[in-house]
């Protein structure tokens, strides 16, 4: 069983594993020597909820700058452009994610991983400076979906 | 005696369970309608030429009703790559409002590439899944289409020129679907790995192929004028000619995914990448000199307009860098320092804003 810190959404605990790194647009990160696997945070998946659709704008061994444009993902409450998290590249996508997104929610921290890359992971996080980042956020994130998300 | 029609219902890629329930309800409500076969395909941008779902829409020798969701001009000629062909079928469903007048436009000297060649004399109608939420709209078009199609009956045997025997004149009133019930074996090049479909009535044919996500140009040949700019500017062998020497997509799946580069260049807007985000580039029907005003700059929007041609040398450059090979402009490289100062001080916040804006219930 790993061990986890916790981040309550309101009435929502989103659990981190402490077994990882995190970057601040919402992914984990598992690896090390240049090589990560990255993931959706139960952050990112709550305010995603249902993931429809995710489809890739980049394919293996393209080289990204953090923040290049990645992907997009539909889900039942957003739609949005994915970044990337490092620089780096891209070595393998999880083709798997194409045909049944929704193992973003079952298994957010396993089979729902997103990518792999090479890279520096200098600027990832731990998990409590992750925590330390989404107290940080989360005023805004409230602010923001108030009236939008009516649950 | 009526003219049978077949529906196609091509399914979307996302498991959005609105959208898929409104593939659903149309196949469901069109099946028990007489005269109209229906089949079921996947995706139609993302099949090969010779996949289970592209080979019975080839075997469809009748007028049809595509529907889809993608934009009608991106069906439609994604259809035409692989060779199912046929005229313009005028649904009044439309994703963006038709031009009225577009008599006037044709009136123009350029020879354009599907100009010269032949069209199957049969209608094709393609409609937008995202026009509206309800299948009932989408059902009574077909209907209204179906009925209209039986209704040209009488002229059209008119019209047949030379004298058909009377099995002849069957076989085109009643095209028997090539092989019911049953589709044709896997010949797909994709690797499928689909279970044998138990036969279905032949009113309705679900045809699957294991959905590989597809990246390529799809050309409008009514646009195309055989410039070659497109073969020119890519560099990664996408583009190709035949014996005629015309232009044709030869190698689609040597395409760089996400880059739309080459349908910037193109003098005619003639280029779709059906799966862009910017609707122009996705085949919306945008007219040259009808497409709006931009002024996202006025309210605010960071100042970053490039060109046309810029956005596709930096895009094509992007790529480049991705697969290890050297930028054609090299000050539009991504190792521009400024820049990388620039992105870096967005606030991250933003992204996350950004992200909440999207939210929609």
């Amino acid at each position: 069983m790993t061990a986890e810190r916790v981040f309550m959404m309101g009435e929502f605990a989103a659990q981190f594993p402490i077994d990882r790194r995190y970057a601040r647009n919402h992914m984990w990160a598992m690896g090390s020597s240049g090589q990560w696997k990255f993931g959706f945070t139960a952050y990112a998946v709550r305010l995603l909820q249902d993931v429809y659709f995710l489809d890739w704008a980049v394919e293996p061994e393209a080289t990204l700058q953090e923040k290049d444009e990645i992907g997009s993902i539909e889900s039942k409450k957003a739609e949005s452009d994915l970044y990337a998290p490092i620089g780096g590249k891209v070595l393998r996508l999880n083709d798997q994610l194409l045909n049944d997104p929704s193992t973003i929610n079952v298994d957010k921290y396993g089979d729902g991983w997103l990518f792999e890359m090479a890279g520096v992971g200098d600027n990832l996080l731990n998990v409590d400076e992750y925590i330390t980042h989404l107290d940080a956020v989360w005023e805004v994130t409230q602010r923001t979906i108030k009236g939008q998300l009516n649950e | 005696m009526a003219k049978r029609i077949t529906a196609i219902v091509s399914q979307g890629q996302s498991q959005n369970p609105a959208k898929r329930q409104l593939e659903e309800d149309i196949v469901t409500a069109l099946v028990f309608e007489p005269g109209i076969d229906v089949i079921v395909v996947p995706h139609l941008y993302d099949l090969s030429g010779d996949a289970t779902g592209m080979l019975a829409l080839q075997g469809v020798k009748g007028n049809m009703i595509v529907l889809s969701w993608l934009y009608e001009r991106a069906a439609r000629w994604t259809l035409d790559r692989n060779s199912v062909r046929g005229l313009v079928g005028k649904s009044l469903i439309q994703s963006e409002e038709e031009e009225e007048d577009f008599e006037e436009s044709t009136e123009e000297d350029i020879d354009r590439v599907a100009d010269a060649r032949p069209v199957p004399q049969r209608q094709i109608y393609c409609l937008d899944l995202r026009c509206d939420d309800s299948a009932t709209r989408y059902v009574e078009e077909v209907k209204r289409i179906a009925s209209e199609n039986s209704a040209e009956v009488v002229q059209l045997m008119d019209w047949i020129s030379g004298d058909p025997k009377p099995e002849q004149l069957e076989r085109y009133l009643h095209p028997t679907p090539e092989s019911p019930a049953t589709p044709p074996a896997t010949q797909s090049g994709q690797g499928n790995n689909e279970s044998p479909s138990a036969p279905l009535p032949d009113a309705e044919r679900h045809l699957e192929d294991s959905g590989k996500r597809r990246w390529y140009p799809v050309i409008d040949f009514s646009r195309c004028t055989n410039c070659m700019e497109c073969i020119d500017f890519c560099l990664f062998g996408v583009y190709g000619v035949d014996q005629a020497d015309t232009i044709l997509v030869e190698q689609p799946d040597n395409c760089r995914k996400g880059c739309p580069a080459c349908s910037r260049v193109c003098p005619e807007n003639a280029i779709i990448f059906p799966q862009h985000k910017t609707p122009a580039i996705a085949g919306a029907q945008i007219e040259a000199g009808s497409i709006k005003i931009d002024l996202s700059k006025l309210f605010g929007a960071p100042e970053s307009s490039e060109s046309a041609e810029e956005a596709a040398m930096r895009e094509r450059d992007e790529q480049l860098v991705m697969v290890g090979r050297t930028p054609m402009t090299q000050d539009l490289g991504p190792a521009t320092q400024p820049v990388a100062e620039q992105t870096t001080s967005k606030d991250h916040l933003d992204d996350l804003i950004d992200e909440l804006d999207e939210l929609d219930l």
